[in-house]
């Protein structure tokens, strides 16, 4: 095993750079700028049972480190994703990829992850209960445990694939969520999703956003992020996927130590392109420098201090 | 092909001086190789700040890109500070204008901000043979820009003021009806765009602007609808044809 190999539910990843659903799309514009199969793997845009346009703009805001979206699920739908971007992805990218699902109920969840269960070529199902941009859907199934849990046992049902369920900071007991879908038969929990923020135009007096709120994202949110990696991975027996505000292989260690089996990396690589790249290229110098010999030794590290 | 590079601050000077924001003319030395077609924008990365600022292509050298922007806000007043320096550019952003359907004179209108990409279509256009002209409309004199510089390839300028201050009072609009054109390609507001798409009797490309995440087409940040289907203004854009916009009110 190299230094940087991780294992993510029983699936080994050469290291656990993952770029995050929504910041990568489906991996083909990426794939023009450099050979995305140095990366663990890729999360592909949050897919739902139908098409959807998603949020009017603007949706997009600036913030001190970081930036607000309200894209709003915008996808082509499950039978597009089937027909139309999964033959693209599967010309540039030769891993598993993480599938990334989400729905405005308990049976739309289930409806697209049943159907996209037969690709051959997705190894997890990262499903989301915590998008902040949609009404009446998303993030109100990762609010309440029990919402949570019944999300989970129903794909859970239709397929055998390691299920990890992607969890919103927006909560008041991010644990008793994680613990809920770990007893509900999740494989992992992946956190954090955005933090719902808002900024004002001061010229216009109204919210930048046409949605009004949006999720906030990028380097400011890292210490929230790992401050609940930790929890959760302090409470559940499944593993972790850390992710909010990572843009270095720092960055990357640090949501190890604090108890990540890999790491998503989502706001960077819209504004480095490269990012996932470099972070992979970084990374075995930085574990020379804090003396790390491989990766897998460190999840976790900062936990029984 | 979008590409990644480092670009040296040649020089940074205003063009304008009204209160209501100023133009500033950036001229910069690195690799334009990714940059095709005129119409394209960078994404320049600012110290301190998240997100890229897109601008667009003004003109381009061997190894020069010139960027016209107004002061709008936060990054562009920073951007407008820097008189040296290096700044990193993605560039080769945006599918650009179409040059193989302007026919023999095609007319250019350009708004406020929406002049700048205009200049390098005009050389482009000059260099396939076809002759075209430019229509430049602004709110009033003092916030006027870049006319000499389509007077210097030749090509015949209306210039329209709202007040009447400078050149023909009235909108660009007003300018078009009395001009002879076989096809048009315009850059400007919002309103200036719905203004040219009803009044114009040929087909044209008009571009487009938005808040954008990334630039590049991945976050799904500036996407619109268009009657061939949803489009990401930064990738899919930032030029469209005339008959695929839908106008949403």
């Amino acid at each position: 095993m190299g230094r940087l190999n991780v294992s993510l539910c029983g699936i080994p990843l050469d290291n656990p750079v993952i770029p995050a659903s929504g910041t990568f799309g489906f991996g083909y514009e990426f794939a023009e700028l450099y050979d995305i199969n140095v990366l663990g793997t890729f999360s592909f845009k949050g897919t739902t049972r139908d098409p959807r346009f998603g949020n009017p703009t603007p949706r997009i805001a600036e913030c001190t480190s970081g930036m607000i979206n309200a894209v709003g699920l915008q996808n082509p739908g499950v039978e597009k994703v089937l027909s139309d971007e999964l033959p693209k992805l599967k010309a540039v990218f030769h891993k598993p990829v993480m599938a990334n699902v989400s729905g405005f109920s308990v049976d739309d969840y289930a409806y697209t992850v049943e159907k996209l269960d037969a690709e051959e070529q997705i190894g997890w199902f990262e499903v989301n209960v915590s998008c902040p941009n949609v009404h009446g859907g998303g993030m109100s199934f990762g609010t309440d445990p029990r919402a949570a849990a019944e999300v989970t046992a129903a794909v859970r049902r239709v397929t055998k694939k390691p299920v990890i369920l992607k969890l919103s900071p927006n909560v008041t007991d991010i644990v008793s969520i994680a613990l809920a879908c770990e007893e509900a038969g999740a494989d992992g929990i992946s956190l954090i999703n955005t933090l719902l923020g808002m900024r004002i135009d001061l010229k216009r007096r109204k919210p930048v956003i046409a949605n009004k709120m949006g999720g906030f994202s990028g380097p400011a949110i890292l210490p929230v992020a790992l401050r609940m990696v930790y929890q959760v991975s302090s409470a559940v027996k499944i593993p972790v996927v850390g992710m909010g505000g990572v843009s270095s292989a720092y960055d990357v260690i640090e949501m190890m130590m604090a108890g990540a089996s890999a790491v998503e990396i989502g706001a960077a690589n819209l504004v480095d392109p490269f990012v996932c790249r470099n972070i992979i290229r970084d990374l075995p110098s930085v574990m020379d420098e804090l003396r790390i010999d491989s990766l897998r030794d460190i999840i976790g590290a900062a936990h029984g201090c | 092909m979008m590409k990644q590079s480092f670009f040296e601050i040649v020089s940074n000077e205003p063009l304008t001086f009204a209160p209501s924001g100023q133009v500033f003319r950036l001229v910069l030395r690195g690799d334009v190789s990714a940059i095709t077609r005129p119409g394209q924008f960078v994404n320049v990365k600012l110290d301190g700040l998240f997100l890229r600022r897109p601008i667009s292509v003004n003109d381009l050298g061997d190894h020069t890109l010139t960027l016209i922007y107004k002061v709008v806000g936060k990054g562009t007043k920073q951007l407008s500070a820097m008189k040296s320096g290096v700044l990193d550019l993605l560039t080769g952003l945006g599918n650009g204008y179409d040059t193989a359907l302007s026919g023999e004179n095609p007319v250019l209108i350009g708004g406020g901000v929406g002049v700048p990409p205009l200049f390098l279509l005009a050389k482009t256009l000059l260099s396939e043979g076809k002759k075209p002209s430019v229509i430049l409309g602004f709110n009033k004199k003092e916030e006027i820009f870049g006319e000499a510089d389509f007077l210097s390839l030749g090509i015949p300028v209306k210039v329209t003021t709202v007040d009447g201050s400078y050149g023909i009072r009235g909108f660009v609009t007003d300018a078009l009806k009395e001009t002879d054109y076989g096809y048009f390609y315009a850059c400007g507001p919002e309103p200036m765009l719905r203004a040219v798409w009803k009044s114009a009797v040929t087909s044209g490309q008009m571009s487009f602007e938005e808040r954008m995440g990334c630039g590049f087409g991945a976050c799904m940040g500036c996407s619109c609808k268009t009657l061939t289907g949803n489009k990401r203004i930064c990738r899919d854009g930032p030029v469209m044809k005339k008959e695929e916009i839908l106008w949403e009110d």
